[in-house]
């Protein structure tokens, strides 16, 4: 019995710092009482957001449905993620009770290895590409993209990496893939991984703290050792000021 | 007159087949890529979403792009959603609601929290701003049932929730002790769920 229960309003209205929210993720894959709390708060918070509807512009509408139209929906996810099957827990014996939880202990360790967090609905974040977004020093450049949409790369100087985030980018055409690179001082681009879903935040490898500049390129589905083509996105980086030169 | 399916652009009506369910229905066809259902989909929560959006992020521009967001994540993921879980609404406004307030705490954690943003306006429970409130019914039960919270509840709630503060702030601003704000926002939801008649939200 732990003070943790009493998080739950404060989860479910987004109202954790990223710490206590990671530990009450923890706590839900245990807890079904809580997950069904959860649930019904965010059923009653969504009935909040009655009281403040407006209608967006119309043109939020063809922007959106222009974005819909230029990727497919991600197929079903294996049910791996499914932390417990026990959604709704029927009153069971004591043991029984022990028992589940120590089986769901087992499986919540199993999971932390996985990076794995619990969402009611399997909503996923990133957790590194939120941390990047979240991070205080973050500095986000968005440049358009000629096949359309637009690409959005969010540099954390102090957490030395950056995310790439599409918005309506079209997928890469069969055989091809989106690559991203960066550059360091007086170097050659290097690369720093592939994009293959230009929808889905992607982390870039590599030092971003100190490269001058990042780029992504349509490639060969397998990835290139330097750029082939003319990169279809070029994000000047500054130097962050103030910089801790760490030697 | 009888349909075989629902009529795009008719949006979802009071009568036989419940919101829920259509919506439900509507989300569950966009996982297969029908771009019509999700056009349906839009037009029946956009403004919900967007005036969430508005009103953790007082911009309506940032509320537009974190609106554009959360509608791409939602078609991206629409095959995770689970009716057994929740409701469709419910599971939109919690991607509008996350997105919204990662960007008002990372804007503030650069600094650029509007100055303006006291809390004093926040905890007005009836939002001038809410141009199609009075409109819908189930708005006023909302405020109704606002209304019947304690005022320190309905405080705790609105900052947490319409303002995107963590629980830790909230204790700041209402100068609680920090274990007191959350017990305050969790007793406050407790109310407003029984108030307004949420049920069990998984169903077998």
């Amino acid at each position: 019995m732990s003070d943790i229960h009493a998080l739950s309003g404060a989860y479910a209205v987004d109202a954790l710092d990223d710490t206590e929210r990671t530990q009450f993720e923890r706590h839900l894959v245990v807890c079904p009482e809580c997950r069904a709390e959860v649930g019904s708060f965010r059923e009653t918070s969504a009935l909040l957001a009655e009281a403040q509807a407006q209608t967006p512009p119309p043109s939020l509408r063809d922007k959106v449905l222009a974005d819909v139209s230029a990727v497919r929906p991600f197929p079903p996810q294996a049910p791996a993620t499914e932390a417990s099957p026990a959604h709704l827990a029927p009153v069971v014996p004591l043991r029984r009770r022990i028992l589940t939880s120590l089986v769901a202990a087992a499986a919540v360790v199993l999971l932390a290895l996985g990076a794995f967090t619990w969402h009611p609905w399997q909503h996923d974040h990133v957790s590194v590409a939120d941390q990047i977004r979240q991070a205080p020093d973050a500095v986000s450049v968005t440049e358009p993209v000629p096949g359309g949409g637009k690409l959005t790369l969010i540099r954390s100087a102090s957490l030395e990496r950056a995310v790439l985030i599409g918005s309506g980018v079209p997928e890469p055409a069969a055989g091809t893939t989106y690559q991203m690179w960066l550059q360091q001082p007086g170097q050659d681009m290097v690369s720093a991984g592939l994009m293959p879903d230009p929808g889905e935040p992607t982390v870039l490898t590599g030092d971003a703290a100190t490269a001058v500049a990042a780029a992504v390129s349509v490639e060969p589905e397998a990835g290139s050792a330097h750029p082939t083509t003319q990169p279809i996105a070029v994000f000047p980086l500054k130097a962050p000021s103030g910089g801790d030169d760490a030697a | 007159m009888s349909h075989l399916r629902p009529v795009p652009n008719d949006p979802p009506s009071e009568e036989g087949g419940s919101p829920a369910a259509h919506l439900a229905e509507l989300l569950k066809r966009s996982s297969r890529g029908d771009e019509a259902a999700f056009a349906e989909l839009y037009d029946a929560t956009s403004a919900r979403a967007f005036g969430l959006a508005v009103r953790v992020l007082r911009d309506r521009a940032q509320a537009e792009e974190v609106t554009q967001e959360s509608y791409l994540d939602c078609w991206r993921h629409a095959a995770r959603f689970d009716v057994a879980k929740g409701s469709a609404i419910s599971w939109l406004l919690t991607i509008v609601h996350r997105k919204a307030v990662d960007r008002v705490r990372s804007a503030e954690a650069s600094g650029r929290r509007d100055a303006a943003y006291g809390h004093r306006e926040i905890s007005v429970a009836h939002d001038v701003t809410a141009e199609a409130a009075t409109a819908s019914l189930e708005a006023t039960r909302v405020r109704t049932a606002l209304a019947d919270l304690t005022t320190k509840q309905r405080e705790a709630v609105e900052l947490a929730f319409l303002a995107g503060y963590t629980h830790t702030e909230v204790a700041g601003l209402l100068d609680l002790p920090v274990g007191t704000a959350k017990t305050r926002i969790r007793d406050g939801l407790i109310r407003l769920r029984d108030a307004l008649g949420v049920g069990e939200v998984a169903q077998a």
